[in-house]
């Protein structure tokens, strides 16, 4: 039998189907509410490290050390860490959370960075306060730089929920699992094909709504300096 | 929780053997150093021509892309069932996923360098491979350093994940723990997978910091203190 | 011809650098296109012959070819069509590498190498040629000195220079190819205007004692009258508009373009070729700083024991006891005696008493001009008399 003699057969299936459509759904949500929660974390992160100078350094080096540790431990050490139980969903949510946030937590700081001090201080002489001033002004110029973190993080995110299946909750995982199980191609294949489409999907969308809130930056190519003609 | 973390890592039995912790260690460093050899010797060539000549940048980036966003767990059971040999189907996924970082850290360090300095080596009579090999290898070398430190913390990490299939190394205390349910071995495996992750890496930023040239890094701390200024 | 030349380069580094024009090399460009594939052209049908052992400067609008038509003499850029002569023979018959280490070669930002020391910088050409460590870094060291830079330099990185001293490192580096030729693509441009000047004055003076054949190019025009022996203005679009001394240039522009190029005040900027050698110098009453002035109803210039002007004393002025310099009113700016016009007029125009301070080569006040005497001289000489 043909592989695609095989996937005809798996996709003919309406409880094969069922289930591809239930683990996609799942994985959108595991991997997009965590992108959602780890930007608003790594913002704040990044706005206490502009207000607090000391706190930088540190919040760095626990970036890099999340950053750091595997995904699969990572998973099994968050119910010990925050006391949920094995195959809770909220163990994932909250290991990609940190790993976002992690991840975006340099682009942020990068970001808020180069917004040119000139702009800051003319917001401030007009009567911004600092907290309104960050969120609309520095912030806003901040989204070219941060955007591209965020696309590596969606990209890293929707890759990684699959991991998750190991501990029982992992989205299209689910298919790797069971595909491996009972020596089955097909659940394998259309898993690793939907991975990579939803990826490219949100990763177009990420890019579009990057325009969208950058009306004023419409050139998305690097500039980069040239020998002079 | 913590009692059965100690008394899992306090009995002697998990020091000794096969199954003992130096045996698990030591194969896990094994594959991920195995993995990273071979990555290397395909990635760097690739990426080192790609950043000289400028041909098919576009390609690569793209090509990158797509295996970032390959589910680990996927390829991995994929692989398997394609060769029904842990070992080989494991130490080929580690492979395809230890390549993009380090082609993505040799091919932005060498398009990091300035152009007027790869200019001057050109006006000057460097042939192409001096310039390759004198000047821009050189300078790009911290770059293509933090790919291969990106490399090895996936390596790390997926090499837990290919437990599944029946890979040795530290994955197997994450994964026959969980089958069993011993939670003081899992929280002991996600340790020690996170303590070599982290060791590694220390010591590959260590290995970085050394290998950039002196005249590099002032340039680089000179740029700094002309932003922050 | 340029083969050997090439060949006679790569041997012969050791030996002491050539007297003027000895070793220079004449260029010439025949019909010379280049025109990229997206159909842009960038140099259209150059023919120009650039004479050895001088300065010429290419100078034009962003997008006129300047810098294309110099790469092109050292092949990093290849002409579409046409020719390129140095010293008689077609640069394509030699290999580039080889061709290249015999051609100094200077960019903004200088391109130093930033993982070497200045030295290894300066040394490159010379190691490239085979040349022995010890020998090509005893040459590097020597033209550090060169261009001024104090040994100790040597050591450091090029992080550690400040802009300007990374550019005399570029062209130290440049002259270590110890070749007849050096071609320089806007190598001051990026450095402020006081440390610009100071370069400037610096290649004017290497090249009195080496008088290399070089090719300059700026989009600056006072730097390319300043610099140049002969100036090429290019239009957009790569077309030579005129090419000819920087007086000529200034003086007749050949039509709108160039006119439009070289500035508003390009009349008065005419005045730097215009010697005032006949400008009537006058006697003025002085005060020595340090002894009593007395009283006066004219403008009385302050000189100290030296002779040299410290600034002016207005009429009338009463002074308790000895004169001391807070009593003056600072000086305008000096003419040296000998030197362009342009510094006669400026004298007078910035001095308070209207009076242009003159002194000699040692600084020593010899006399004062008007304006008026001076805009005498420049009525009475309507075309100029050119340096």
């Amino acid at each position: 039998m043909s592989f695609f003699d095989e996937l005809g057969q798996y996709l003919g299936s309406a409880s094969n189907r069922e289930q591809i459509v239930d683990t996609l759904a799942e994985h959108c949500y595991l991997a997009l509410l965590p992108l959602v929660l780890g930007i608003v974390l790594a913002i704040a992160i990044g706005w206490l490290g502009r207000a607090w100078p000391r706190a930088r350094g540190v919040t760095l080096v626990l970036a890099n050390l999340v950053y750091t540790i595997p995904s699969l431990a990572l998973f099994v050490m968050i119910p010990s860490l925050i006391g949920t139980k094995m195959l809770d969903s909220i163990n994932v949510v909250v290991a990609l959370t940190l790993y976002t946030a992690a991840l975006l937590v340099r682009p942020v700081l990068d970001a808020l960075d180069a917004v040119p001090p000139a702009v800051i201080a003319s917001a401030t002489a007009m009567g911004y306060r600092p907290a309104r001033r960050f969120l609309t002004v520095e912030l806003p110029l901040a989204v070219p730089v941060l955007a591209a973190g965020v696309r590596v993080a969606s990209v890293s995110n929707i890759s990684l929920v699959s991991v998750g299946a190991l501990i029982g909750v992992g989205g299209l995982g689910v298919l790797f699992t069971d595909g491996f199980q009972r020596e089955y191609f097909s659940p394998i294949v259309v898993g690793i094909v939907l991975t990579l489409l939803l990826a490219l999907v949100v990763d177009l969308l990420l890019v579009l709504s990057r325009r969208l809130l950058t009306p004023w930056d419409r050139t998305t190519a690097p500039v980069r300096t040239e020998v002079a003609v | 929780m913590i009692g059965e973390i100690i008394d899992w890592f306090t009995s002697s039995a998990n020091w000794q053997g096969a199954d003992g912790v130096p045996t698990r260690v030591l194969q896990h460093l094994g594959y991920v150093l195995l993995a990273l050899v071979l990555a290397s010797v395909i990635a760097v060539p690739i990426g080192l021509y790609v950043g000289h000549t400028g041909r098919g940048g576009v390609l690569l980036v793209g090509s990158g892309n797509v295996i970032r966003a390959l589910p680990t767990l996927g390829l991995v059971t994929f692989l398997f069932l394609l060769f029904t040999d842990s070992d080989v189907a494991a130490i080929i996924g580690l492979v395809v996923l230890a390549i993009p970082p380090i082609l993505a850290g040799t091919y932005a360090g060498l398009q990091a360098v300035d152009r007027a300095v790869v200019d001057a080596a050109e006006g000057m009579g460097m042939r192409g491979g001096q310039r390759l090999w004198q000047i821009e290898v050189p300078i790009a070398l911290p770059l293509v350093l933090g790919g291969v430190r990106n490399a090895v913390l996936q390596l790390v990490a997926t090499a837990a994940v290919a437990a599944y299939v029946g890979l040795g190394g530290l994955g197997r205390y994450l994964l026959d723990g969980l089958a069993i349910l011993d939670y003081g071995e899992v929280a002991a495996g996600a340790i020690l997978t996170a303590l070599l992750a982290i060791v590694l890496d220390v010591v590959l930023a260590a290995v970085q910091r050394a290998l950039v040239p002196r005249g590099v890094r002032l340039a680089e701390a000179g740029a700094k203190k002309e932003v922050s200024a | 011809m340029l083969e050997r030349r090439a060949f006679a380069a790569d041997l012969d580094y050791g030996r002491a650098g050539p007297s003027r024009g000895e070793w220079a090399m004449g260029i010439e460009f025949r019909g010379v296109t280049k025109k990229y594939p997206d159909g842009t052209v960038a140099v259209d049908d150059l023919n120009l012959t650039i004479e050895d052992g001088t300065i010429t400067v290419f100078v034009g609008p962003s997008g006129c070819g300047k810098t294309t038509s110099l790469r092109m003499i050292n092949r990093m850029v290849e002409p579409t069509s046409g020719t390129i002569l140095l010293d008689g023979a077609d640069v394509r018959d030699s290999d580039p590498a080889l061709l290249r280490r015999g051609i100094g070669y200077v960019i903004q930002h200088a391109g130093l190498f930033p993982h070497r020391t200045v030295l290894s910088n300066v040394a490159t050409v010379p190691l490239l040629s085979g040349w022995e460590k010890r020998k090509a870094r005893e040459r590097a060291a020597e033209l550090l000195e060169t261009v001024g830079l104090p040994a100790e330099l040597g050591k450091r990185y090029p992080a550690q220079l400040s802009g300007g001293q990374q550019q005399r490192v570029g062209v130290a580096r440049a002259l270590a190819a110890d070749s007849p030729v050096l071609l320089m693509d806007e190598p001051f441009s990026a450095v402020d205007p006081v440390v610009r000047e100071g370069l400037q004055d610096e290649l004017l003076r290497l090249q009195s004692q080496l008088g290399k054949t070089i090719v300059f190019v700026t989009h600056d025009i006072d730097e390319a009258v300043r610099l140049g022996d002969k100036v090429a203005v290019l239009r957009v679009g790569g077309r030579l508009a005129q090419y000819g001394t920087p007086a000529d240039v200034l003086r007749h522009p050949v039509d709108d373009f160039v006119a439009g190029f070289v500035g508003k005040d390009r009349g008065y900027r005419g005045l730097s070729f215009l010697s005032a050698g006949d400008v009537l110098v006058e006697d003025v009453p002085t005060v020595r700083v340090g002894s009593a002035p007395g009283e006066s109803t004219d403008w009385r210039l302050a000189v100290n024991d030296e002779g040299e002007p410290r600034g002016w004393l207005p009429p009338s002025s009463t002074v308790d006891g000895d004169l001391s310099e807070s009593d003056l009113l600072a000086g305008g700016s000096l003419y040296q005696q000998g030197t362009p016009i342009r510094g006669a007029l400026d004298a007078a125009l910035s001095s308070p008493a209207s009076l242009g301070v003159v002194v000699d080569a040692d600084g020593k006040a010899i006399g004062v001009v008007t304006a008026r005497q001076v805009l005498d001289v420049i009525e009475n000489h309507p075309q100029g008399v050119t340096r």
